[in-house]
């Protein structure tokens, strides 16, 4: 973090002085996350959790991983996976979001039983 | 701080210059990760769109996942990322004693991660929430739930494995000083600590506090 040179001089102080807030403010995010699942958020208690845990996954990218750091390739690099991530996710719930329901795959329930004769169609 | 004065020892065939292999080491393990996130990406694809098609059911049955082991394995995992971290800042600054102390710390952290693993999956079979004849749940998809539970909480304890073999093989290297503490093996190593740790920081929230307000 203190810049490219190969012969960053740093102390374990130092060391500890810069990470161990990092480690606080992460464990405070955990507090919070645990806290706020049990309010009545209604359907925004997902967002809540999955938005402390995007927070707390910056915190350990960018200052546990060093890409805080100006390094194009590596932050390229990084988040390059993201994209297809994302890709991923559109097209996938393009598809679920937007089937008839007598197509949606949630009409047929899963089972644990005997499977049964085939009726000559497919479940999914 | 003997290998200070030698830089060279650190320093691999192909490479000019430690900064170069340093770089080469952030690169390709950013690559790897990057594979990684494509993986645990597909499960979490698949645990988002039965979430969307049966959400109370897996509300459901992600009350029955032990939140307090879930919430102090996460607090134990932010904890050996902090130490796995001044690891690899310690062995690129040369501080011999602060890097053993800490990956030492990091394997006890991981172990100490998978040993309350082991107590809460013990608990999981004894309530009869493994997927099959015989699942304790009423609700249909909550053996879907319950998969996804097994799979990525088991892919993840894998992957915590594979980095303590790592941690513990450079440990032993570092202790013996047969690899030295500039080397870029324990950025990379740190590199894919934390990359767990990640993975861990997205399945706590999806499988202990869903459906928990």
């Amino acid at each position: 973090m203190t810049g490219l040179g190969e012969a960053a001089p740093a102390g374990a102080m130092a060391i500890w002085r810069r990470l161990l807030p990092v480690w606080a403010a992460l464990l405070a995010l955990l507090g919070a996350t645990l806290a706020l699942a049990y309010a009545p958020l209604g359907r925004f208690s997902l967002v809540v959790a999955l938005g402390i845990a995007v927070a707390k996954a910056l915190l350990v990218v960018l200052l546990f991983m060093q890409l805080r750091k100006p390094d194009p390739l590596l932050r390229l690099t990084a988040f390059a996976s993201l994209l297809f991530v994302a890709f991923m996710l559109i097209l996938t719930f393009a598809d679920v979001l937007t089937r008839a329901a007598p197509t949606q795959a949630g009409t047929v329930l899963p089972r644990s039983g005997p499977d049964l004769p085939a009726m000559g169609r497919r479940a999914f | 701080m003997s290998d200070a004065a030698m830089p060279g020892a650190a320093l691999r065939k192909p490479w000019r210059s430690l900064r170069r292999q340093r770089e080469a080491a952030g690169f390709g393990l950013w690559v790897f990760l990057g594979s990684e996130v494509m993986f645990f990406a597909c499960a979490l694809t698949g645990y988002a769109v039965y979430r969307t098609l049966w959400s109370e059911d897996f509300a459901a049955a992600a009350r029955e996942t032990n939140v307090v082991y879930g919430t102090l394995n996460t607090a134990i995992l932010l904890t050996s990322s902090l130490t796995m971290a001044a690891a690899a800042e310690g062995a690129r600054a040369g501080l011999r004693r602060l890097t053993l102390a800490c990956l030492a710390a990091t394997i006890a952290f991981g172990l100490a991660f998978l040993v309350v693993k082991g107590f809460e999956y013990r608990e999981d079979i004894e309530k009869h929430l493994v997927p099959g004849p015989g699942f304790a749940l009423e609700a249909a998809a909550a053996q879907v739930f319950f998969a996804f539970y097994w799979l990525l909480t088991g892919v993840h304890a894998l992957h915590m494995s594979i980095g303590l073999g790592v941690t513990g093989t450079l440990l032993w290297q570092a202790w013996r000083r047969r690899r030295p503490l500039r080397s870029p093996a324990f950025e990379a190593a740190g590199l894919y600590w934390h990359f767990v740790d990640i993975v861990w920081i997205f399945l706590y929230p999806l499988l202990y506090l869903a459906g928990r307000s």
